[in-house]
């Protein structure tokens, strides 16, 4: 559905590329992650998708359709972007909120009809925050404006869906709320796009990663391809193991303390 | 229609028959609308129809795209401090006023001036950030409009400095706001302003609810962020600008509106612009009947009474949101 070949972006003005010559794929019916230390060029995919970042070399495309030859409407019918940072100044009920997301699909007066709100409605539902519509968007808490967030992206009715961090500051059961949200998206069909540090629920929630550094894929392939000591450890250049949770059977990933880096470290068990 | 919009209409209606009919001389509301129809007293029609009418109306039209521009511009910018004149718009024009006042131009020409100088500085400004790569920053066309503006004030003050008392009075009292002159041909001049700009800001006001979310989620919505920022930016320092040529500076309005207008439309901009246009109407017609009233047959600066009426209700505001 998203297809990035050679991709090389570059911030104006800026001496080098933030992403360079990056190829990957985020299928339909699949959850693909991109992971990497901060500053390898994550949240700068994610931008190219939005226009924010021109393109200097190679293509994106969506659905097959180069990104560039898309009006900006037109991408945002195909893929909706959960962006990683989003303040509302000025705070509106849940139900208008996500409401925003039919705006692709709106003529110029913005008139609204009942597919729209059929629309809104299935993406609460989806959301699971049917409950909180009639709330303002600054009285909810972290986890729940996140879902929110992610119902206003469904309410878009895009095919794929990008999401930039979306659990971040999140404790531990809206973190999994988050994720098991976007792996019933994935396999309900859309092409899920996730940037993520969570690696450890990356690990166990992504059908494929992609692993950036210094803005170049490092590695991508299944969690297990990419869940190994020797290949993040370069990368995050800090001593890890990579076990395998007892519970759930997923390669989990133990950083170590700094004196472990050159003293015996127990090998990883992918 | 909920109880605040009707209690916001018959304000503005209450106040506009205050205005006809309260002032030096006292016409009560049954005269009044006597005068307006042409029968009765002469004196009274003449009153009523060449001078308390227009000059009601052109305070209506004033306070309405003030607030507009501001509601706006605050959506846009994600920016509860935004406002009109910090495009530049309050310094250009009292430049354009200034040197119109102290070159000896007719006083007719004076607003004219005003209005040239506003559009002048709201094309530096844009210029200033199109130069500093801020395309449709908000932060940067802010800082933009702001050195322009000091700028234009260092400018008056210049000018200013070895003016005869007399010039230096009367651009003073052009800064602080005026509709003491209202005319028919003015009233006409700013609605037409006034309907263009309004038109234009409620067909793009979805375009202001996804940018009150963020430029990169904006985008994410299918906008061209930074056009569609621009082209906003520009209409409402325009309808500022035009509020200048009708009545000089009424500072504090496009500021002060959009924030009592939330509490009738807290939702998205098409109603928060509508609820604006009408605070804002309300709120100069009344801070202009008090002018009128207050120390007649003598007045008082229309923007020294909008912001003395607007800060209570601002501060209000402010602690019931803090």
């Amino acid at each position: 559905m998203i297809a990035f070949a050679g991709v090389t972006l570059r911030y104006p003005g800026a001496t080098s590329a933030a992403v360079d010559g990056v190829t990957f794929d985020a299928a339909a019916g699949r959850l693909t992650a991109v992971v990497g230390p901060n500053g390898s060029g994550k949240s700068t995919t994610v931008r190219a998708l939005l226009g924010r970042v021109p393109i200097e070399h190679g293509s994106i495309t969506l659905g097959g359709a180069p990104l560039g030859s898309l009006a900006r409407e037109a991408v945002a019918a195909r893929v909706a972007v959960v962006a990683q940072r989003e303040d509302l100044v000025f705070p509106l009920p849940v139900h208008e909120y996500v409401a925003l997301g039919r705006h692709p699909h709106l003529g110029a007066w913005g008139r609204t009809g009942a597919r729209d709100t059929a629309a809104v409605a299935d993406a609460m539902h989806q959301a699971g925050v049917t409950e909180l519509r009639d709330r303002k968007v600054d009285a909810l808490s972290g986890g729940e404006w996140q879902r929110v967030r992610i119902a206003r992206a469904l309410a878009q009715g895009a095919p794929a869906l990008v999401l930039d961090e979306p659990t971040a500051f999140l404790d531990v059961a809206h973190e999994m709320a988050v994720f098991e949200l976007l792996s019933t998206l994935a396999h309900s069909g859309h092409a899920v796009l996730l940037v993520s540090h969570q690696l450890n629920l990356v690990a166990r929630f992504a059908d494929h990663i992609v692993l950036l550094h210094h803005g170049r894929v490092a590695a991508a392939g299944t969690p297990d391809d990419v869940m190994r000591g020797s290949v993040l450890e370069p990368v995050y250049e800090w001593p890890l193991l990579v076990t395998r949770d007892p519970a759930v059977g997923a390669p989990t990933l133990v950083p170590l303390r700094s004196r472990a880096r050159v003293s015996t470290r127990p090998h990883d068990t992918p | 229609m909920s109880l605040r919009w009707i209690a916001l209409l018959a304000a503005l209606v209450l106040l506009l028959v205050l205005s006809v009919s309260v002032g030096a001389l006292h016409v009560p509301v049954v005269d009044a609308w006597r005068g307006l129809a042409g029968s009765g007293d002469p004196t009274v029609i003449a009153v009523v129809r060449s001078l308390r009418l227009p000059r009601a109306v052109v305070a209506m039209l004033v306070g309405a795209a003030l607030g507009m521009s501001g509601g706006a511009l605050q959506g846009t910018m994600r920016n509860p401090l935004a406002e009109p004149y910090l495009l530049g718009v309050s310094g250009g024009a009292a430049v354009g006023a200034v040197l119109a006042v102290t070159s000896g131009l007719p006083q007719p020409l004076v607003p004219l001036a005003g209005f040239a100088g506003a559009v002048v500085t709201i094309g530096i400004a844009f210029a200033v950030a199109h130069a500093a790569r801020g395309r449709g920053d908000p932060r940067v066309l802010l800082m933009a409009g702001v050195v322009v503006g000091a700028f234009a004030n260092a400018a008056i003050m210049l000018v200013l400095a070895n003016a005869p008392a007399s010039t230096v009075r009367g651009a003073l009292w052009w800064m602080m706001g005026s509709v003491a002159d209202a005319s028919w041909t003015q009233a006409a001049a700013l609605a037409a302003y006034a309907t263009v700009g309004a038109v234009l800001l409620l067909a793009w006001a979805r375009d202001i609810d996804a940018l009150a979310l963020g430029e990169d989620t904006a985008a994410g919505l299918g906008l061209d962020v930074e056009r569609s920022a621009r082209r906003i930016y520009l209409v409402a320092a325009l309808l500022a600008a035009a509020t200048v040529a009708a009545a000089g500076l009424v500072g504090f309005v496009g500021l002060v509106v959009p924030h009592l207008a939330r509490r009738i439309a807290p939702g998205r901009h098409r109603a928060l612009l509508v609820a604006c246009a009408l605070v804002g109407a309300v709120l100069v017609v009344a801070a202009d009947l008090i002018a009128r009233v207050a120390r007649s047959p003598a007045e008082l600066p229309l923007g020294a009474v909008t912001a003395l009426i607007g800060v209570p209700f601002f501060l209000a505001r402010l602690r019931k949101l803090s």
